[in-house]
């Protein structure tokens, strides 16, 4: 059980920690660029 | 009816913009920096946030060839905290399938012992290794493979309101609009006879969420003194599982069926750290 719980903190805290290297590391703009326009391979057109 | 409230409720959060349908926008404000667990095209004109999917093949595809730390962590937390609860309650598509669910047509149980593992292929080939290998020529940047030739959220929420509001898009149609709508229409077909069957036979979302199943904070649990084992759970599956004995198999989905089915309330889903 204490196994399971330990898991279970480990991926959270890994998680977060990724997403907060993510946010420093400037992703969320790179999302951003994409995600405002149409993406027309994302929609399979041209 | 509570699932279809949270379905709703959720899909209106992430997708609010519905009047974008008929003016063919989309959201260009600064929410779309943000991923939300379930799939939705962020091409699709009422959605204010973008797809984890979409993310995690614009990194891999991208100048930097790199895995995204962000969507990583994403998928990573919300996986740990929630397991295939997401697929259940959060998820716009999941709601979509859930709908074709319900018209009258003539239904199919299948086990799908061996077809459940294409998503994992899919998620392996799709977005992972296709965008990451595959470069186009002159820019060097790979493509979003998964969301060009299979994703049907992005082919009914994406490209058919912005083809029938928008003429230039109309223009450039071509043959991989034709096999993506035509594996749409398919993915359709089938939801509406087989439940849930893009979940568990195609998205690789479901096939990362399905990895946590086990070790989710969110799990469900068979209370085994009290269990009569009466059958009840597994005839009220429509995923063809046995809840009273595996309740955190990879494939559920969350759908609460088999805890409404129990009349001696063995079968639960709760927050649990231990």
């Amino acid at each position: 059980m204490k196994k399971m719980i330990f898991i279970r903190m480990a991926v959270l805290t890994l998680g977060i920690t990724l997403m907060t290297f993510g946010v420093l590391n400037g992703e969320l703009q790179e999302i951003l660029r994409k995600a405002v326009r149409i993406c027309l391979e994302c929609i399979g057109i041209g | 009816m509570k699932r279809l409230i949270s379905q709703i409720i959720f899909f209106l959060l992430q997708n609010p913009l519905l009047n974008n349908f008929f003016t063919g926008k989309i959201y260009q404000g600064k929410l779309k920096t943000l991923c939300t667990p379930g799939l939705n095209c962020y091409s699709c004109p009422a959605a204010i946030t973008s797809c984890p999917l979409g993310a995690m093949q614009l990194f891999l595809g991208g100048a930097k060839h790199s895995l995204s730390l962000f969507v990583t962590g994403f998928l990573l937390t919300t996986g740990i905290v929630f397991g295939r609860f997401i697929c259940g309650y959060v998820c716009p598509f999941g709601l979509f399938q859930d709908l074709l669910y319900k018209i009258k047509t003539p239904k199919l149980k299948r086990k799908f012992k061996y077809a459940r593992y294409i998503k994992y292929i899919i998620l392996l080939v799709f977005v992972i290794v296709l965008p990451l290998i595959i470069r186009n020529d002159l820019s060097g940047l790979g493509s979003p493979w998964f969301c060009m030739y299979i994703c049907p959220s992005g082919t009914v929420f994406g490209a058919i309101p912005l083809l029938i509001t928008t003429e230039a898009l109309r223009e450039s149609l071509g043959l991989r609009f034709i096999i993506k709508a035509a594996g749409a229409v398919a993915i359709i077909v089938m939801s509406a006879t087989i439940y849930r069957f893009f979940c568990r036979v195609i998205c690789p979302l479901g096939a990362i969420y399905s990895l946590f199943n086990k070790l989710a904070f969110v799990k469900m649990s068979c209370d085994k003194s009290k269990c009569i084992s009466c059958g009840d759970c597994s005839r009220a599956c429509n995923i063809m599982l046995t809840p009273s004995e595996k309740p955190n198999s990879p494939e559920c989905v969350r759908c609460g069926d088999c805890i409404k089915a129990c009349n001696f309330s063995v079968i639960k889903c709760s927050i649990k750290l231990k």
